[in-house]
């Protein structure tokens, strides 16, 4: 028994001994202050021991240098990882509405050139059926003609947006970059649980020691709206500048 | 003109496979990182090189570094194309012998001015 315990356990007995009294001499207030006394004794006891787990706790995560560890997850790379999956969401809007808009604009181009071809195949079917008067077969060349002239101008207006629909695909490459940083963030919390549950449920910590996680790695991946590294370069042009300035 | 194109995701391997074919380039071939790509270009002819970054396995600056210390692919042409948009790294491709370095996202233009660009210098120093 500690000092501070054999000082509660004397306090207790005194306490307990005058509600005794009390209630032998029909003191009905000081039997009450008494009990309520007891309690207040108990309750110090026991926050006295949540102080005491605390500082265990608290000693054991300096310790195993997981409580840094934490802060800086709850602190920096939780939220971090937030704005990268926001900017995941606004990288994939993007890519769907540029593929959306090129299919829009596409459609109606295509149309034209399906209703003009099937026009000109109708009038050529009668023409090859000697079906054509002189003025239609007129009119069918003149409409060929134009055909012929459009077609090439819209080939290459659905060519256009086909690549532009290919370009957006490279969402797929820069978002996937960036939400298997934050799976690796996920594994990494994952761990320092892991650690925790260790470390509570062990009283020898020897074996349960958690390993180190390897020095952080050099490369970032693409760069975030709002988070991006003091020494990123903001485009195409300055990356273009550097390179001449080393010679390039 | 045969190029091989390293990048560990599929989607971007076949974006930069069109607009090089767009370009005129047909004959191209595919790794996906640095330990594929190597063997392939030290048995493959390759006249051209277009290569990621950050890749699992074999990295694209180590590809780089690898492809300049071998004595029969030394003077292949390499263009990085790639996430990383920090100085120190652009800086470290530069040294270790880079010929372009395209930062993702990127577009067509862009990669047809480089490649370009990359092949003048080459006729220029012939």
């Amino acid at each position: 028994m500690t000092f501070s315990e054999s000082i509660l356990s004397e306090q207790c007995l005194v306490q307990a001994r005058g509600l005794v009294s009390s209630i032998e001499n029909g003191d009905e207030d000081a039997a009450i202050g008494s009990l309520r006394e007891i309690g207040r004794i108990n309750e110090t006891n026991m926050f006295q021991e949540i102080g005491r787990l605390t500082r265990e706790l608290h000693d054991t995560l300096v310790d195993f240098g997981i409580e840094t560890d934490i802060s800086n997850l709850a602190e920096h790379e939780i939220p971090d990882a937030r704005e990268r999956l926001s900017h995941v969401i606004s990288v994939t809007n993007q890519a769907a509405h540029k593929t959306l808009t090129a299919v829009e604009e596409a459609i109606p181009v295509c149309r034209k050139l399906e209703e003009s071809a099937s026009k000109i195949e109708h009038q050529w079917k009668r023409f090859i059926s000697r079906d054509l008067s002189a003025d239609e077969f007129r009119k069918l060349s003149r409409e060929i003609g134009e055909h012929l002239e459009n077609s090439a101008g819209r080939y290459s207006k659905i060519k256009a947006y086909l690549n532009d629909i290919l370009m957006a695909q490279d969402f797929q490459d820069i978002t996937g970059q960036i939400i298997g940083r934050v799976i690796g963030l996920v594994q990494d919390v994952e761990d320092k649980l892991i650690g925790l549950i260790k470390i509570s449920s062990s009283v020898n910590g020897d074996d349960n020691r958690l390993e180190r996680k390897p020095a952080e790695k050099v490369l970032e991946g693409p760069q975030v709206p709002g988070k991006e590294s003091a020494t990123a370069l903001k485009s195409q042009d300055e990356v273009d500048d550097l390179l001449s300035s080393l010679g390039f | 003109m045969k190029i091989l194109i390293v990048d560990d995701f599929s989607t971007m391997r076949r974006i930069i496979k069109n607009l090089l074919r767009d370009l005129g380039f047909n004959n191209t071939a595919e790794a996906d990182d640095g330990n594929t790509a190597l063997p392939m270009l030290q048995s493959g002819n390759f006249d051209f090189l277009v290569t990621d970054w950050n890749m699992p396995g074999m990295e694209g600056i180590d590809l780089l570094k690898a492809v300049r210390a071998d004595e029969k692919l030394a003077s292949l042409p390499v263009l990085l194309v790639t996430a990383e948009a920090k100085k120190e790294q652009i800086v470290e491709a530069a040294q270790a012998g880079v010929n372009g370095y395209v930062v993702k996202p990127f577009n067509a233009a862009t990669l047809k001015e480089k490649i370009e660009k990359i092949f003048e210098r080459i006729e220029a120093s012939q």
